[in-house]
């Protein structure tokens, strides 16, 4: 059998090397292509009519006027009279027009009438007793759950567990069907277990079971130490700098060919081929790069679909359908909220014994669930309880590690809350509680070593408010975090030409990360030919499929799957070129650009002499890697890493406002293909942390039920000026690289707004509850200082 | 929205004293525009005292010389530089994310100033060469700047580069031997999502010490 198994530290001749990303030439000077730049021949344009209101019934759509407006060439209803519109910025109605302008003169002229509901767009705490059981579902529920994009797997689950109110029809499935409900929804509403009368889950406020594990009541009285606080952090947008959207065109009645803005171009086709109607086969999807995603890019959405209807409607004509901005940041994704009332027991030595927690927060109208808290430290002895809001604000969809930078949030904000009050510095409390981190507890020693060096933590760090200086507070704060990150389903094509040339098929996706540089090392170096001799074809349902790209699943699936291919071709050539070096096919490697025998390597080939033994017909061979971990011989991917994140903050107790002085990250992901993109991948995850640690929040109107800020003023990034020091380790080597390759796009984003938070704890001497930590909060915080003290002094 | 006193770079100012009309001219126009007849090409009246140029409503001819090419276009007034560019001349390199001046992945070299392109209107910008990220390379070679980019890994997803190149470009243009803090500041302008951040601090380095 062939070896798949990565290469050793000392045959490696590319992987683990700083190798820029190979598509950077085309980014920085224009060349590269997104969706968004595609230009069909005759394209129409495409816009959304979005209901005004946070919750109101559609009771009628008049359309004819548009539809007769000069250079309007089709008109969607999305939907219909007698649905009920969600959030503020819901689809109602698509125009495809000859120009973008009149495509927006022709959405004023549509009339819907509404009749605006009740609406909820908060997520702060819910009043005592508030949370409801939850209960079956009405017809109206699984309804609203459909047409609130809530996920299948979660509207699956319910009815699983809760049943239905009512006796499901074939009208009732066909309404849903029509509606967009998948088929593992309509299965799960046909099996749900019908209970009478029992109508139920209609309050905002869910109550998810409470969870106790241990003795925490005996915990919290023995405890020579409980710390109590509130932590959280808001619901925050992606804020994707290239809109999600597609241009959608009908090259024959039954084939529909979309470029469209994904994570995920393997997945796309089977979305929409149901609304549309067609098979999947006749769906081609294409994409070259994609300008962020951050999770909230793995559908064919609602307007992806109506511009290909629109474009059907239209004879086939291209109808380019991207979110405007304000869009893109009311509809496409949000980040759910999860604030804690948390309280945590000790000894006085510092061992944490107990863990209670009362949470909220919102993922817009599907509620959501309890993010996991206590996050990395399993501590003993826990009582939670979760209440999901379900409310008015728009969908949410998965933000970089979902749940888990609002958990570190929370956790370990109480556990530095917890140092404080044992005047512990924390870096003591979380080494000494490391035990009960599980599995990564070695890493994490390893790990807060080698940061509390480059931080400088010994030396710089103080006990809280102490290290103050005229007007500036200066504070040290740290996080710990974890992520699976096991490599997806994928499948390579690698032929090897008999001229020498070489390229590589796969349905993947560079969203950015890195994935063309990092598939184009591994065939390089199984070959032994240079990165520049590897054509890459990826971005298209032509190549074979591999999974989408989230969850830091692609590095590992792709490398893998690309090591497979390169490998059997590499077997398939040796077979090929043996004889001509009067040799055994397993005596042959391939190595700096030759093709040659171990034994005897004075008796070689150079590259491309070796392939023309090929003969007239081009070998290919396809890798596969299964996303089943034990199903692939041998593993090349992993699961599980741990990091550490430290901030280094300066505060300015007059004006409130923080700056962050430096941060450092040190992270392990197994095999390492590419450093400097790793190394990337963490610089980058620093500055989308202290982005969303000091500025990023999505503000709902109260009165109105809109989002305050849909646009890049008063959404706020972070900008090069905000962006400190930023140190990054990446850990290598043994008890590393032998793991495999494990992905990184999730876990290093996890700790900075933590150890933000932290630091400016350690800063002003006052915890700052709810990133992000803006300066109205931090004097807010200084003063409930100032009261405490006087009330107890 | 970032730091407003960007070098040299205000996309809200009048563009050119002798040339097209400022934003608040053409609000003003606007007003007396609409109840205009279309006409093709323009006609002048008396708007506060003194005499602008009236374009459309309908479409008007327009010029512009984007990367030493003349383009002749039939345009509606209300059309922007950028808009013109990506869906007129499929010249995308200049990237629309806010379309309003917020983010500056649109930038583009009017004359010698950079400028957002979603806040110009096409027909503002047909008196002076405008210069894209297209144009920076010199055949098959990067511009130092965009080698700067690729050796510190400056981008990600890429959406944001372009804006960051060109207004760097436009700096060191007008400023041959900025200071990194200089340049700092001359990038205020331009946000990145992904977070590259400290790649184009390392190319900002990079140019410094090259002192261009």
């Amino acid at each position: 059998m062939p070896d798949y198994n990565w290469p050793d530290a000392e045959h490696r001749t590319l992987i683990g090397k700083r190798i820029s990303r190979v598509d950077a030439p085309f980014k920085v000077s224009g060349r590269a292509k997104y969706a968004y730049d595609y230009h069909g021949s005759n394209m129409l344009f495409g816009k959304i009519l979005r209901a005004p209101y946070a919750k109101a019934k559609i009771v009628s759509i008049d359309i004819s006027a548009a539809e007769k407006m000069p250079g309007v060439k089709a008109v969607q209803i999305i939907q219909k009279a007698g649905t009920t519109a969600q959030w503020a910025g819901d689809e109602v109605v698509a125009v495809a027009a000859v120009d973008e302008s009149t495509a927006e003169d022709a959405v004023r002229l549509i009339k819907v009438n509404y009749q605006p509901m009740p609406y909820l767009v908060s997520d702060a705490e819910p009043p005592a007793g508030a949370g409801e059981a939850p209960g079956p579902m009405s017809d109206d529920d699984i309804d609203d759950a459909v047409s609130n994009q809530t996920p299948d797997a979660q509207i699956v689950k319910y009815l699983q567990e809760h049943g239905v109110t009512f006796k499901v029809d074939e009208d009732f499935l066909n309404d849903m069907k029509g509606e967009g409900a998948s088929e593992a929804v309509l299965a799960a509403i046909q099996k749900a277990e019908y209970h009478k009368g029992q109508a139920g889950g209609h309050s905002a406020y869910q109550k998810t079971a409470a969870q106790t594990s241990g003795d925490p009541d005996k915990a919290f009285a023995e405890a020579a130490v409980v710390s109590e606080g509130l932590y959280g952090a808001p619901v925050i947008v992606h804020c994707c700098l290239e809109p999600h959207g597609s241009v959608s065109e009908w090259t024959d009645k039954d084939h529909l060919f979309t470029h469209i803005s994904t994570q995920n171009v393997s997945g796309i086709a089977a979305q929409m081929a149901d609304p549309l109607g067609i098979e999947a086969a006749n769906i081609r999807v294409h994409q070259d790069n994609m300008g962020g995603g951050f999770g909230s890019k793995f559908a064919a959405d609602r307007w992806d679909i109506a511009a290909a209807r629109l474009s059907r409607k239209a004879g086939g004509r291209p109808v380019r359908m991207m979110l405007e901005r304000d869009a893109e940041l009311k509809v496409a994704g949000a980040r759910p909220s999860a604030y804690a009332r948390v309280k945590v027991a000790a000894t006085k030595e510092g061992t944490i014994t107990g863990w209670q927690s009362q949470s909220w927060g919102t993922g817009g109208p599907g509620g959501g669930g309890m993010p996991p808290i206590p996050y990395v430290f399993g501590i003993p002895n826990q009582h939670k309880e979760h209440t999901a809001i379900r409310n008015n604000i728009g969908p949410a969809r998965a933000w970089r590690a979902p749940n888990h930078p609002q958990a570190a949030v929370i956790t370990m904000g109480a556990l530095d809350d917890l140092a404080a009050k044992l005047n512990m510095d924390p870096l003591d409390l979380w080494l000494k509680n490391l035990e009960i981190t599980g599995p990564r507890r070695d890493v994490y020693r390893e790990e807060l070593g080698i940061a509390a060096d480059l931080m400088g933590w010994k030396e710089k760090w103080r006990p809280r408010g102490q290290n103050v200086s005229g007007s500036v507070a200066r504070g040290l704060g740290l996080s710990i975090h974890t992520w699976g990150g096991r490599g997806h389903a994928s499948d390579c094509d690698l032929t090897i030409h008999p001229d020498g040339s070489v390229d590589v098929k796969m349905g993947t996706q560079d969203i950015g990360t890195g994935t063309r540089t990092t598939i184009i090392i591994v065939a390089a170096e199984t070959l032994g030919i240079p990165i520049e001799a590897i054509n890459l074809y990826i971005g298209d349902t032509l190549y074979p499929p591999s999974g989408g790209s989230g969850g830091s699943t692609t590095p590992g699936g792709v490398s893998s799957s690309t090591r497979r291919a390169a490998v059997d071709a590499r077997e398939a050539l040796f077979a090929k070129v043996a004889p001509a070096l009067n040799a055994q096919p397993d005596d042959l490697e391939c190595t700096n650009g030759t093709v040659r025998v171990k034994s005897d390597p004075s008796r070689s080939l150079n590259w491309k002499q070796a392939c023309s033994k090929i003969g007239a017909m081009p070998v290919t061979a396809r890798g596969h890697n299964d996303q089943i971990a034990g199903k692939n011989h041998p593993d090349l991917t992993n699961s599980g890493v741990g990091g550490v994140g430290m901030a280094d903050v300066e505060v300015d107790i007059e004006t409130g406002v923080v700056k962050i002085k430096k941060m450092v990250a040190v992270q392990d992901c197994g095999l390492i293909i590419d450093l400097k993109t790793a190394e990337s991948s963490c610089y980058g995850a620093l500055a989308m942390g202290i982005s969303y640690a000091l500025f990023e929040e999505k503000v709902m109107d109260q009165a109105t039920g809109r989002m305050l800020n849909p646009n890049m003023e008063f959404y706020r990034l972070a900008g090069l000026n905000d962006i400190p020091e930023l140190v990054v380790h990446m850990m290598t080597g043994k008890g590393y690289d032998e793991r495999g390759v494990i992905g990184l796009g999730e876990p290093p984003v996890i700790s900075p707004g933590a150890a933000i938070a932290n630091a400016v704890a350690n800063a002003i001497g006052a915890r700052v509850s709810f990133l992000p930590i803006t300066p109205d909060k931090v004097l807010a915080a200084l003063n409930q200082k100032d009261m405490d003290q006087k009330a107890g002094a | 929205m970032q730091d407003h006193d960007v070098l040299d770079r205000d996309p809200k100012e009048k563009v050119d004293d002798s040339s097209g009309v400022s934003r608040r001219d053409f609000l003003k126009i606007s007003s007396i525009s609409a109840a205009a007849v279309p006409i093709l090409g323009t006609k002048v009246v008396q708007a506060a005292g003194v005499p602008v140029k009236v374009y459309g409503p309908g479409k008007v001819p327009v010029e512009l010389t984007i990367n030493g090419q003349k383009h002749s276009l039939q345009l509606e007034p209300r059309v922007t530089l950028l808009d013109a560019m990506r869906d007129q001349l499929e010249i995308t390199g200049a990237k629309r994310v806010c379309d309003r001046a917020e983010c500056g992945a649109c930038t583009v070299i009017l004359g010698d100033k950079p400028v957002y392109a979603c806040s110009i209107l096409a027909i503002e910008a047909q008196d002076k060469p405008i210069t894209t990220v297209e144009a920076l390379m010199q055949g098959d070679n990067l511009d130092p700047i965009q080698q700067a980019f690729v050796d510190n890994d400056a981008s990600q997803c890429g959406f944001c580069t372009s804006g960051f190149v060109v207004a760097f470009k436009a700096v060191l243009d007008k400023h041959p031997n900025a200071t990194p803090e200089e340049i700092r500041h001359g990038l205020s302008g331009n946000v990145c999502r992904c977070g590259t951040y400290h790649g184009i601090h390392l190319a900002i380095a990079q140019m410094a010490q090259k002192g261009v």
